[in-house]
């Protein structure tokens, strides 16, 4: 700790000023731009995440449009996409192709990897466990500029001539390793790697910071066992990046050695436009399994933070605890180690060995086991509450609806006999749409909604918020739910069009369907986008608990300052979900409440740290959040 | 112009959602109901989550019911009998799990809305029924698994001594299908030696290439088993025969093969169909580049005799491209025009 403490603290030099000199140091730059204040590079992930969302959200109703109506005349869209859409009106095929491949890369890395863990994590990651700021302020905020520097590089890629990366999001040599395979591969694809090298630098960064500001910063009280879910999720979603995002890496720069340096590690025996390669030996499956070691964790890198978030939105708003907290925990720990065993099954028909197949879809679908006991968490968590409908809410019993949906279409899937008929088809797009993106979209506007009064001292407007919701919802089941039909009927993924093939000559009526209810979904989120900028600088005054909350966030002032909490941390007392209990006046006791003030409603398993009050009370814990041994200065 | 009244009219929304929310608040603020716990709309959420589990669930079993024959493709192989019915066994127990869950979640949602005068149950665990719910989805899960994997060895052992091997090469954008003639052996390949008319590289060093004979289609003897020989020579592509219940990737440099017993002749399926226009299709289902979605190869699966005979009548390739022999020694050359067939 003292290291990083020491490099942070010449780094930062404006930072220490922060809680004796009432901010005067802080200008415009240190404040909203260069910060060094968790709150601040959360909300600078949030923006940027919703930024890259809609040009994500863009993409698909632009590839929408092709194939709900594929004779559309597309001509309208040149003033925005120029020369990709052909002289007869129709979007040009290889830019299709990349429409999709964006709009993967986007959704997954850009919007629900560094949108929603990186704004959360951030966010709730000091306020809840009872720190001043994270292990490392300076790191931090490298973080998101690597991501900020990630984002530019990504940006550009999609306006150069030969077009952005088009390969498909997984990026699979040597599709993507041979400029005369597809115009893409060419610079797109360099930026994309440019890229995505940066974004796993940003994601490290914030990783390392993460775990440790969870193992070492916890204030006085905050035993593991007290954690709120939140963090508990953000935790092991760091772990899991941190451990699979270099195998990223390491795939990514084996293939910038075979894309400029002449290496053969992906590349073999490859005849192309006209000329055979010298490449011999190499192997595409390389790719594949480390593509997928982080491929598949990524699922839940993406998924855990929107569960966490999901956990206590749903307690806070059942006005009941979490049910079966060392379950939720041991259920995520479990998919947290099943994670990085499964990353086959996306490989059951590449060729590879048939008998690891096997070895993979046990693995796989054992997986679903910790999931379904969270499903059923959650059910047994809803019963006998008293439910409180918030926009947080709505979205957050959404997200159960479908990650029950989507979790068991998985079974189909993790099954290599019957992924042999439905791999690479719709029921893939359904599925995965379904369980990771929609449910991860709606953990992150749970979060949203639910933590923006802490964020911006502002409520969102209620009402705007339920038609988001509302149309999400339905819009998301109307996208997702007839796909599958059509991938039963075998429809593959990433076609420009189903008109060539008499066994797909049908479902137009669906596709159009679908499409319509995209763009809809897709128009919906204008409401939120409004909502939220307008409530930024609008929005009703937020009170300091506005959802009559346990967790330490809502312990701080309205608009807390750099150091979170004015005078002394708090320290955690109980588990964040004493919600309803019997004997208590209000129907939710804060972690900050000692056991002594509530003899009426203490339990009897709870006798044994109420013993231990004065104890705790006396563990010293680094106020200053600098990790400095000095006394902070009190207004 | 258009632009003009598009962005004119976009502006008039936005004016128009300030105006609604500007006003609602202010209401909500006369009212008091800003400051109550929860406000009507409480209520009508949690119809509308009723609702939405009704509708949705309604539209779903009736859209499965009535386009069944849309969407479930017709079967013409012997494994694909197998993983069909594990697919449906899969469907119907996960769609009872389905059903449960959606149901108890949404009418919890609706049944234990906030009510001013009650107060949730503080029920924080119960590890009995932790332990349940672990075991009974595992119980279900091994079953799954089980069958799954048993199906899953029977595909993917070896092909039968006496199947059929025809070799299948993807390239952008078509797919090449290679017999191997009256001897019953594909020829030997090198990716060197492929130019515009020796597209499967043949290598004429080796005698066993000399009556491989190429179609412009794929053609299957019905009740036999073919063993698919799959490989790439550029990109990776998939085989993809939908009505077998067929896929395999095609890798460059990594031969893979699939091997299956077609059921149904094409005539077979035109009458089950009743539809004299069928025909089986393969499509690649690897993304390999802009003409991705039109790599097609037409399939037809003829009757064990009318196989025969068609097979006998194909011409093999160094027939049609004397100028490749050439390249080939006088001993093996005489060898090689004397193979008609």
């Amino acid at each position: 700790m003292s290291t990083i403490g020491s490099s942070e603290n010449i780094a930062s030099n404006g930072h220490d000023h922060a809680h004796d000199d009432h901010h005067h140091n802080d200008n415009f730059i240190t404040k909203y731009i260069f910060s060094t204040d968790h709150k601040t590079i959360a909300k600078q992930f949030l923006i940027t995440g919703l930024l890259w969302a809609m040009v994500g959200g863009a993409f698909s109703a632009i590839f929408r449009l092709q194939l709900g109506f594929p004779e559309m005349d597309l001509s309208w869209l040149r003033p925005i996409l120029g020369q990709w859409i052909e002289a007869n009106g129709k979007l040009s095929q290889e830019f299709y192709l990349a429409l999709v491949t964006m709009h993967g890369t986007i959704m997954v890395f850009f919007v629900l990897t560094a949108g929603l863990s990186g704004t959360f994590s951030n966010f709730l990651i000091p306020l809840q466990v009872g720190a001043r700021d994270m292990a490392s302020g300076f790191m931090n905020m490298l973080s998101y500029w690597f991501f900020f520097l990630s984002s530019v590089v990504m940006l550009i890629s999609l306006f150069v001539s030969t077009g952005p990366a088009s390969g498909g999001w997984v990026i699979y040599p040597p599709l993507s390793a041979l400029p005369q395979a597809m115009s893409g591969s060419g610079l797109g694809m360099t930026l994309w790697l440019v890229a995505m090298a940066l974004f796993i630098v940003s994601s490290l960064l914030g990783g390392i910071n993460y775990i440790t500001t969870i193992i070492n910063m916890r204030t006085r009280g905050m035993t593991f066992g007290k954690l709120p879910l939140t963090i508990w999720s953000f935790f092991l979603t760091a772990i899991i990046g941190v451990l699979s995002f270099p195998v990223l890496l390491a795939a990514a720069l084996l293939l910038i050695f075979d894309r400029s340096f002449g290496t053969s590690f992906y590349l073999s025996e490859i005849f192309i436009q006209g000329e055979a390669l010298h490449n011999m030996g190499g192997s595409p499956l390389l790719f594949q399994h480390l593509f997928w070691f982080l491929g598949h964790p990524e699922v839940y890198i993406v998924l855990l933070p929107a569960l966490g978030i999901t956990s206590e939105v749903i307690a806070t708003n059942s006005r009941k605890p979490i049910f079966g907290y060392k379950a939720m925990i041991i259920s995520m720990l479990g998919i947290t180690i099943l994670s990085f065993i499964v990353w086959a099954h996306h490989m059951f028909v590449t060729g590879m060995d048939p008998f690891l197949g096997s070895i993979f879809m046990f693995l796989t679908l054992i997986i679903a086991v910790p999931s379904a006991v969270k499903v059923f968490n959650y059910l047994t968590t809803l019963w006998k509450g008293n439910l409180v409908f918030t926009p947080a809410m709505l979205f957050s019993i959404g997200l159960v609806s479908l990650f029950i949906s989507g979790g068991l279409t998985g079974i189909f899937l993790g099954n290599a006999a019957i992924d042999i008929q439905l791999h690479d088809t719709y029921f893939v797009v359904a599925h995965f749409h379904i369980v990771m993106g929609s449910a991860s979209f709606f953990g992150m506007m749970a979060g949203v909604y639910h933590w923006f009064p802490k964020m911006f001292g502002r409520m969102m407007d209620k009402k705007l918020g339920y038609i988001h919701f509302w149309t999400t919802f339905i819009g998301v089941y109307a996208v997702f739910l007839p796909m599958h039909f059509i991938g039963i009927a075998g429809f593959p993924r990433r076609y420009y069009s189903f008109t060539n093939f008499e066994t797909f000559n049908m479902f137009g009526d669906l596709n159009a369907f679908i499409s319509v209810a995209a763009i809809i979904a897709f128009l919906g989120q204008f409401v939120f986008g409004f909502n939220f900028f307008y409530s930024i600088f609008k929005g009703r005054l937020a009170p300091a608990n506005p959802w009559r909350s346990n967790t330490l966030e809502w312990t701080t002032p309205r608009n807390p300052g750099h150091g979170n909490w004015e005078g002394a941390l708090p320290t955690a007392y109980r588990w964040p979900y004493d919600y309803s209990k019997p004997g208590a006046e209000e129907d939710f006791i804060p972690q900050n409440v000692p056991l002594s003030q509530t003899k009426e409603s203490n339990l009897p398993h709870e006798e044994g740290d109420l013993a231990l009050e004065k104890d705790i009370e006396n563990i010293v814990v680094d106020e200053t959040g600098e990790n400095k041994l000095e006394e902070p200065a009190h207004h | 112009m258009q632009n003009f009244l598009l962005g004119i009219g976009v502006i008039l929304v936005v004016v128009v959602l300030l105006m609604l929310v500007r006003t609602q608040s202010l209401v909500s603020v006369f009212l008091g109901t800003n400051r109550k716990r929860v406000t009507v709309g409480n209520r009508v959420n949690a119809i509308f989550l009723l609702f939405f589990l009704i509708i949705g669930l309604g539209l779903t079993v009736y859209y499965s019911i009535k386009y069944f024959d849309l969407y479930n493709l017709p079967l013409a192989s012997a494994h694909g009998a197998k993983t069909d019915f594990l697919f449906w066994t899969t469907m119907v127990i996960t769609g009872i799990v389905f059903v449960i869950t959606q149901v108890l979640l949404f009418v919890f949602s609706y049944k234990y809305q906030f009510n001013e005068k009650k107060k949730a149950t503080f029920y924080p665990e119960n590890n009995r029924l932790e332990l349940a719910w672990t075991i009974v989805p595992a119980i279900a899960l091994s079953i799954l698994i089980f069958s799954g994997w048993k199906v899953w060895s029977e595909i993917t052992e070896k092909a039968p001594q006496d199947a059929e091997v025809i070799e299948i090469m993807g390239y952008q954008f078509a797919w090449g299908v290679r017999y191997p003639g009256a001897d019953g052996k594909l020829g030997k390949y090198d990716f060197r030696l492929i130019d515009a008319t020796n597209v499967h590289g043949m290598d004429f060093s080796d005698e066993n290439t000399f009556d491989d004979f190429i179609p412009s289609k794929l053609v299957l003897p019905k009740g036999k088993p073919v063993l698919l020989k799959i490989r790439a020579r550029d990109v990776l592509h998939s085989v993809f025969a939908p009505h077998f219940r067929l896929k395999m990737d095609a890798v460059p440099g990594m031969p893979t093969q699939f091997w299956f017993i077609p059921t149904k002749s094409t005539e077979d399926m035109r009458r089950e169909l009743s539809n004299p226009n069928f025909n089986y299709e393969i499509a690649c289902t690897e993304i390999c580049g802009r003409s991705h979605f039109s790599m097609k190869l037409a399939v037809e699966v003829l009757e064990e005799e009318e196989y025969n005979e068609w097979y006998m009548q194909q011409e093999t390739w160094t027939v049609q491209n004397e100028e490749y022999m050439q390249e080939i020694s006088g001993r093996l050359k005489s060898q090689a025009l004397n193979i008609k067939k």
